[in-house]
């Protein structure tokens, strides 16, 4: 029961950390219809950025509070971040706009395995020692089930980001003027509504959050590296995928199912595999969720029936 | 009269087909002008020029002295040109009045800054973008569907939903393509009452239309396009007498295959 409850908790935590990435992919996806497959390494750029920011702080200003530095951190790492997306779509997306499907998905590939290589050159191929600035220090709220300080910020935040996107997207004229985007761009830019600034802006935005998510796994972890987003990318886009892609609320439902079923499986694993496998092979479980959703439901959990959007 | 939109020489070619072919017309501020012609005349090829959606081959328009930009739309609607579609293009998830409000972004200025903070400024306006587009849902005839997500509404009340949400973007020039299509009879006298009604309220109506009964008794001046060509312009009962239009319409001589 214990392990039960100490893998739920974990996944909350993770899940949010992939619900805040999967939205970036989401909502690329609704407006353009495009799988932005290096948005993974958005994530990368976030955390290292801001291990970068929080090392210079420790130089010149050592006695400055851990909690400021952090906050110091995630406030240069986002911006960093946006620009990146900005450039992504700006020079690499713009042009692709109306070509076949699958060029600005090999491009969005490609665009994956530079941003890994450009962080390589810059940050070396080590693992970094992330500081850890927020208390990873166990709490028992249960006892025999331990949570860290580090952990409830995390859900704390992710939720109080995912709050304020909903707001955005359901009560601004940005929000309108992205939705109407996502519908129909041509029918929006004849409304009035500057596409290409709209589209900008949700790489723009998708990009934020993915900083935020990227400073979150880094410090849970204590590690940064030229390679992290890599997995997280995958994993968030198989949330994506399973809550609905192009569907926000799926986005965020599907991280939490995905980091849920993850952490559980992991607790479990060796138990029902009779120690064959042990809980080294938790990715199996995101992989194979996203083998079951693309058979028996392609549109995900909160995803519209296909039919509806001809 | 004062001259508010001037098409001068404008054409557009679809690889060997000439859609539009030297196209020139002058509509004043305040009339209701008609734009006719076979299926396939060009009219909303036109249209979808005229509003930035296609880049002209020839030609430009001249909108209030200065020069539209061509292939961007959202400049046109900036400058005061706002459409309906033929075939209706609400944005069919959202509610009604998110459409209607949707039509009035040109004309809001709040950033993603003013947005994250909601200051004063971006509250005030959201706030009169609400308010504007329940009167515009009143004055079309639907704000009790304010709430309803659009793809619901019925098919009259979409056309209407479409009308509010070009008001929106407070346009000088309204373009209505073929607004009555697939309307009852009844439906079309209130469409006429509505258009009667704008006309009235400063906004000049440039109309594409199938129902000649319509386009006769609200159109101030009638142009009709044949072959991507204008082949008359005058007021409906002097265009109505015209032999190029009638052999146009119920095919001529000139015309035959």
């Amino acid at each position: 029961m214990e392990t039960l409850l100490q893998q739920i908790v974990n996944g909350l935590v993770v899940g949010s950390v992939y619900a805040l990435v999967a939205l970036g992919y989401t909502m690329v996806y609704g407006i353009l219809g495009l799988i932005n497959f290096a948005h993974g390494e958005v994530v990368m750029v976030g955390a290292l950025t801001a291990l970068q920011t929080l090392l210079l702080l420790m130089g010149i200003a050592p006695d400055m509070a851990p909690l400021l530095k952090l906050a110091i951190a995630v406030l240069v790492a986002m911006p960093v971040c946006m620009i990146l997306g900005f450039l992504m779509e700006r020079l690499a997306y713009r042009k692709l706009r109306n070509a076949p499907r699958l060029a600005p998905l090999i491009t969005a590939i490609g665009m994956s395995f530079l941003l890994q290589t450009l962080a390589m050159i810059i940050w070396g191929r080590n693992y970094h020692t992330f500081p850890q600035l927020i208390s990873t220090d166990p709490m028992q709220p249960i006892p025999g089930v331990f949570i860290t300080p580090v952990q409830v910020t995390i859900v704390i935040v992710s939720a109080l980001v995912m709050a304020g996107l909903i707001l955005l997207v359901t009560k601004t004229r940005l929000g309108r003027a992205m939705r109407a985007t996502a519908e129909n761009h041509r029918v929006a830019a004849l409304m009035g509504v500057d596409t290409n600034a709209i589209i900008a802006l949700t790489f723009v935005i998708g990009a934020a959050l993915a900083a935020v998510a990227g400073v979150m796994f880094a410090s849970n972890y204590g590690i940064a590296h030229y390679a992290m987003g890599f997995m997280p990318g995958l994993k968030a886009f198989t949330a994506a995928v399973l809550g609905g892609i192009g569907n926000l609320g799926g986005a965020m439902l599907g991280g939490i199912v995905l980091g849920l079923v993850e952490a559980v499986g992991a607790g479990y694993i060796e138990t029902m595999t009779f120690g064959f496998l042990n809980s080294s092979y938790q990715d199996i479980f995101a992989f194979v969720i996203l083998g079951i959703v693309l058979i028996f439901r392609p549109t995900g959990l909160l995803g519209e029936r296909v039919s509806d959007r001809a | 009269m004062i001259k508010l939109l001037e098409a001068r020489g404008v054409g557009k070619r679809f690889g060997g087909l000439t859609a539009l072919s030297d196209v020139s017309l002058t509509i004043n501020k305040g009339e209701v002008y008609g734009l006719i012609g076979p299926n396939g005349a060009g009219k909303t090829t036109f249209f979808n020029v005229l509003t930035g959606a296609y880049i002209p081959d020839d030609g430009e328009f001249v909108f209030n002295g200065t020069e539209l930009p061509s292939g961007k739309p959202h400049l046109v609607v900036e400058q005061g040109i706002a459409r309906t579609f033929q075939n209706i293009r609400l944005f069919g998830q959202m509610t009604a009045l998110e459409n209607v409000m949707a039509g009035h972004h040109i004309r809001t200025k709040a950033g993603v800054w003013g947005i994250l903070t909601q200051n004063k400024h971006t509250r005030e306006e959201e706030r009169l973008t609400t308010e504007r587009a329940y009167e515009l849902l009143k004055y079309v005839g639907i704000e009790r569907f304010a709430h309803t997500i659009c793809k619901n509404l019925s098919y009259g009340d979409q056309r209407r939903l479409e009308i509010a949400r070009a008001l929106a973007s407070e346009p000088q020039l309204l373009a209505l393509d073929e607004p009555a299509a697939g309307m009852n009879a009844t439906e079309t006298s209130q469409l006429k009452v509505l258009i009667e009604q704008i006309r009235h309220d400063g906004v000049t109506v440039l109309l594409i239309e199938h129902d000649v009964k319509l386009v006769m008794g609200l159109c101030d001046r009638v142009a009709v396009l044949d072959f991507g060509k204008k082949i008359a312009e005058d007021v409906p009962a002097v265009v109505q007498k015209n032999e190029a239009v009638i052999s146009a319409y119920l095919g001529g001589p000139k015309h035959a295959h």
